[in-house]
């Protein structure tokens, strides 16, 4: 008795909410914000009721929509997306009430542009989240490149321009350069682009050479992944204003990329070829150096939105090396890191805005004193960066204990250090924060007065979302069983009842 | 659809009539309607002779009655079935956006004169595609190119105009009176012109060193024609300089149809085998090609007049295509073809969006146009569409062309090709790139320009209706896949239905 359910409809609400949003526009601008709030509800609503379905066995699929020459797009919701899915429109309607505390006490101008341009963002992401096959996802991948474009350059001036250049540089030339001969590559061996099972290969007889080739071909034009040296785009776009570079450079547009990565290792190659081929040896070793470049950078980072995008592009290189170990225990981990790394990161990048709305701060040797102006924002930047370095009772270090699992049922033992080494640099870039803002003194100024004594808590709009988030990353260390046991229904050959 | 057989000529017959009709009534509005009404029924003519050769029809018309080898005969198949009603669709998209535009370039009494030019221009290109007989080829072929020099002439900065006419003349003459020697040669060796005929005889003589220095002649007289790399110096300042109208028409047509007669020649009159088995004409169209391309994509990064970015990639454009055709193969063809129906669109649309900011702004330089997303949002948009499609981006013309393109070349196992191809790609990304972010953001050392009025609705009507065709081809590809296969099988197969020689002795 199986129902079909079209994943289309995960698409449409944040569709919808744009004329909405250019209609009341800035006149009547809670109209506009409580209306992409209503739409993100119901997006949310919508991924859940598609999770529901899912564990009752529905049909999640969407029809068959003819591109040309037997090209085919369509949408079918599978485990990993329905958990981004999830995931990506809960932290929209957290961004969103952010946002309306961020935007207003910066003065951001075109706000109306910016909302527009976020909802087309998160339609595009879940497309992504639930596209059947990889020219879907292609399609979608590009989609987002575009329609984030405009708020990388929000600002206007020079340095955004640059941004804004290296952005779609970076992104689009990588996925025409890179990942459209991939995908082309793919089509013209097998015939077929669909997200199958154990991959799509099987039939075919390709030499060890060529599908390490095609992998890295593919993995490296995923430049949202942000694998080194492809990631040179991230720190540049946090030129963006905060609730972008929060929702979009934390979460959204840097895990459509990772989500790509472990699509194509589940479903497109399959465990079996990449164990066979030793396909993804070379490849670990760019995201175990990924993983350490990043975080030595990070910690000579002042400016702590630059702090925070080495640390994420560390952060993807996990989810990235947890897909090419191809294990089903890595790739939960995977997953799993992709859900608590987006809690973690999140609350850490709503605080850097916090932080620059309430204090105009942007260095981490600024913040001397802060902590005691603004306890709630640096209290949620504790518990963000313990779950980011991955200590309990906080989610992060679930997704790095199945990762490690998933390390240890492979032949590649080695990575266990590179993740505990990459631990302890966390520590030692994140944890400085907030101890310099709780207990340094604060600077004395030349009358001697407390230069922080003006300042103020953040908006209590932007307090909501942080203390949303910041919980999330504490109940979903106990409540992670509803996620894996989704995890458990991915579908791969060589699975064997795991 | 309603077919007639009589209606291949009449496509050739309608706007030479019309073009005299434009002259005696020496009226700028009646001239345009005169020009607009043909060009409409040419569209539909052209429809109906389309669905009418889609289901595998040859239509064989005998001009005047009198029988093939001795009367000229019309001879439509897929291929330009195809090619002429996308050259008439854009010519009336063009025509309904001249008429605001020429205001602004041309003197008012000179109007109709510029509808005749435009009548006999598109009499010549629909004559070059609709005929079966190589000395007709080329009588088309001097009827349009010598109506052509004449529009480019009437450019607004009236020097630079009359320069990149004379230079186009001289290139475009030498170019045909080579294809015209070459024509001769093969007369002289088979003692035909009907091109059917002449494909019959060839095989029968092709050792000969006639058919061979004949061969030679066509093939580089098409190229100057083509403005293929490295003969394409006419191209840039005739684009540039010539009324916008005509760019647009020009970018859209007449490269396409010199690709024409190219097909024709090599695969249907030389056959396949003989071509590029046997004259390895593949070995000396490729590098040129992909050098092309490539260098050609690079010189537009370089450009400030936006015209000639996209003249130079129109030629990096030509490159791909000649890319594609030398493969030779069913694929490459197929690819070769669907890139000359898709950039048809996309080049006539992005050169009516610069024509829009030309008839605003009065410049297309790059540097003094900061910010006029503000002002032209519509135009700019459609720029923006456009520019997409040129680079390839999923969900546009142009990446069903890129897949095409790309898959073609590692079926023939070229892989280093279409790892040029890719670069190429990137290359686009910069050029468009440049523009686009020059139009939403203002520079910084101009501060703006002026707000003006979005360009008027009879501009934009035509360039919109170009970029949506230009995204429904890109979403619903199989429409120009479909066609684009269709025609490619039939100029392989050495076109069934016909009594043509069995292949190639050699």
């Amino acid at each position: 008795m199986s129902i079909t359910v079209d994943p289309i409809i995960t698409i449409l609400p944040p569709l919808l909410a744009i004329p909405f949003i250019v209609f009341f526009g800035e006149r009547y601008r809670n109209l506009r914000e409580a209306s992409i709030i209503v739409a993100a509800c119901i997006l949310f609503s919508f991924n859940f009721f598609l999770y529901q379905q899912f564990l009752e066995g529905a049909l999640l699929q969407s029809e068959k929509f003819t591109f040309f020459n037997g090209l085919t797009l369509f949408l079918k919701a599978e485990p990993i997306g329905i958990i981004f899915g999830l995931l990506a429109s809960f932290l929209w309607i957290v961004t969103t009430i952010y946002s309306i505390g961020y935007m207003r006490g910066h003065n951001e101008a075109h706000q109306t542009r910016f909302y527009t341009c976020f909802a087309i963002a998160i339609a595009c992401v879940m497309a992504a989240a639930y596209s059947g096959n990889l020219l879907t996802l292609f399609v979608a991948y590009e989609a987002i490149t575009l329609s984030t474009y405009p708020l990388v350059t929000h600002a206007g001036h020079a340095k955004a321009k640059r941004a804004g250049r290296i952005y779609i540089g970076v992104l689009m030339g990588g996925s025409i350069f890179l990942l459209m001969p991939a995908l082309i590559v793919t089509w013209w061996l097998t015939g077929t682009t669909d997200f199958v099972a154990g991959g799509v290969f099987n039939e075919v007889n390709i030499s060890p050479l060529f599908v390490t080739l095609l992998l890295c071909l593919m993995v490296f034009g995923t430049g949202k992944a942000a694998l080194m040296p492809f990631h040179g785009w991230l720190p540049n776009a946090m030129v963006a204003p905060t609730p972008v570079s929060a929702l979009l450079h934390a979460v959204a547009v840097v895990k459509t990329g990772v989500f790509l990565i472990i699509k194509i290792v589940v479903y497109i190659f399959g465990f079996d070829l990449i164990a066979q081929t030793n396909a993804a040896e070379i490849l670990l070793y760019f995201a175990a150096g990924t993983i350490l470049l990043s975080s030595f950078i990070a910690l000579k980072k002042d400016n702590l939105k630059a702090r925070l995008a080495y640390s994420t592009i560390g952060q993807l290189a996990y989810i990235v090396l947890a897909a090419l170990i191809a294990n089903a225990r890595a790739i939960e981990g995977a997953a799993l890191h992709i859900v608590s790394h987006a809690f973690g990161k999140i609350t850490l990048f709503f605080c850097a805005g916090a932080i620059m709305v309430a204090s105009h701060k942007t260095l981490v040797s600024e913040l001397a004193g802060l902590g005691r102006k603004m306890p709630y924002t640096f209290a949620a930047f504790f518990i963000a960066a313990i779950s980011i370095i991955g200590l309990p009772p906080l989610v992060g270090v679930l997704s790095k204990f199945v990762i490690i699992e998933g390390i240890i049922d492979s032949q590649y033992d080695w990575l266990i250090i590179v993740l505990i080494i990459s631990s302890l640099l966390n520590i030692a870039y994140l944890l400085p924060i907030p101890f310099t803002a709780f207990f340094k003194e604060a600077p004395i100024d030349s009358v001697g007065a407390n230069t922080h004594s003006v300042i103020k808590e953040a908006p209590t709009a932007c307090l909501i979302a942080i203390s949303i988030t910041a919980t999330g990353c504490l109940v979903l260390f106990f409540q992670i069983e509803p996620i894996v046991h989704l995890l458990s229904f991915i579908e791969t050959a060589s699975n064997t009842g795991e | 659809m309603f077919f007639n057989n009589h209606f291949s000529v009449l496509l050739v017959v309608l706007p030479l009539m019309a073009a005299p009709i434009c002259v005696i009534l020496r009226s700028s509005k009646a001239s345009w309607l005169v020009a607009l009404i043909s060009n409409l029924v040419i569209v539909l003519l052209s429809l109906s002779l389309l669905s009418h050769v889609i289901n595998g029809n040859v239509v064989r018309y005998e001009l005047g009655g009198w029988a093939a080898p001795t009367g000229i005969e019309y001879y439509i198949d897929g291929i330009n079935a195809i090619l002429i009603s996308v050259v008439s669709i854009i010519s009336l998209a063009t025509l309904v956006y001249s008429k605001q535009s020429i205001r602004k370039e041309i003197a008012q009494p000179r109007h109709y004169l510029f509808y005749a030019g435009w009548l006999l221009c598109l009499t010549g290109l629909l004559g070059i595609l609709i005929t079966g007989d190589a000395f007709n080829v080329f009588v088309f072929l001097e009827i349009s190119s010598l109506s052509m020099y004449m529009l480019i002439a009437l450019g607004r900065e009236r020097r630079q105009a009359l320069v990149a006419a004379f230079r186009y003349l001289i290139l475009g003459s030498i170019g045909a009176s080579f294809i015209l020697l070459g024509i001769g040669f093969l007369y002289a060796a088979t003692g035909t012109l009907n091109m059917s005929d002449i494909a019959e005889r060839l095989p029968l003589v092709n050792g000969s060193r006639t058919v061979i220095v004949g061969f030679s002649f066509i093939t580089i007289g098409l190229l100057i024609k083509t403005a293929m790399f490295p003969v394409f110096s006419w191209l840039p300042n005739a684009y540039q300089f010539a009324p916008s109208a005509v760019s647009s028409f020009l970018a859209g047509t007449a490269t396409k149809v010199s690709l024409y007669i190219f097909l024709r020649f090599f695969y249907h009159v030389f056959g396949t085998d003989y071509s590029f088995g046997n004259l390895l004409l593949g070995n000396i169209l490729l590098p040129l090609a992909v050098v092309g391309f490539f260098v050609m994509s690079v010189v537009a990064v370089f450009q400030t007049d936006i015209r000639r970015v996209l003249a130079y990639s129109s030629i990096a454009q030509i490159g791909y295509i000649f890319a594609a055709i030398s493969m030779a193969t069913e694929q490459g063809l197929t690819a070769g073809i669907i890139h000359i129906i898709n950039h048809a669109f996309i080049k006539t649309a992005l050169f009516i969006s610069v024509g829009c900011i030309l008839y605003r702004y009065g410049t297309a330089n790059i540097n003094q146009l900061g910010g006029i997303m503000k002002s032209m949002p519509w135009t700019c948009a459609a720029f923006i569409i456009a520019g997409l499609s040129l680079i390839g981006v999923p969900l546009t013309a142009g990446f069903v062309s890129k897949w095409y393109l790309i898959s073609a070349a590692i079926d023939s196992g070229w892989w280093l090709i279409a790892a040029m191809i890719l670069m190429s790609s990137l290359m686009a990304i910069i050029y468009i790139g440049r523009i686009v972010e020059v139009f939403c953001f203002k520079n910084s050392e101009a501060e703006g320009v002026a707000k003006v009025k979005e360009a008027p609705f009879s501009m934009l009507l035509p360039l919109w209706f170009l970029i949506i065709v230009s995204v429904y081809t890109g979403i619903n590809g199989d429409v120009v896949v479909d066609l684009a296969k269709f025609s490619a099988t039939q100029l392989l197969d050495n076109l069934p239905g016909l009594n043509n020689p069995v292949g190639n002795p050699l």
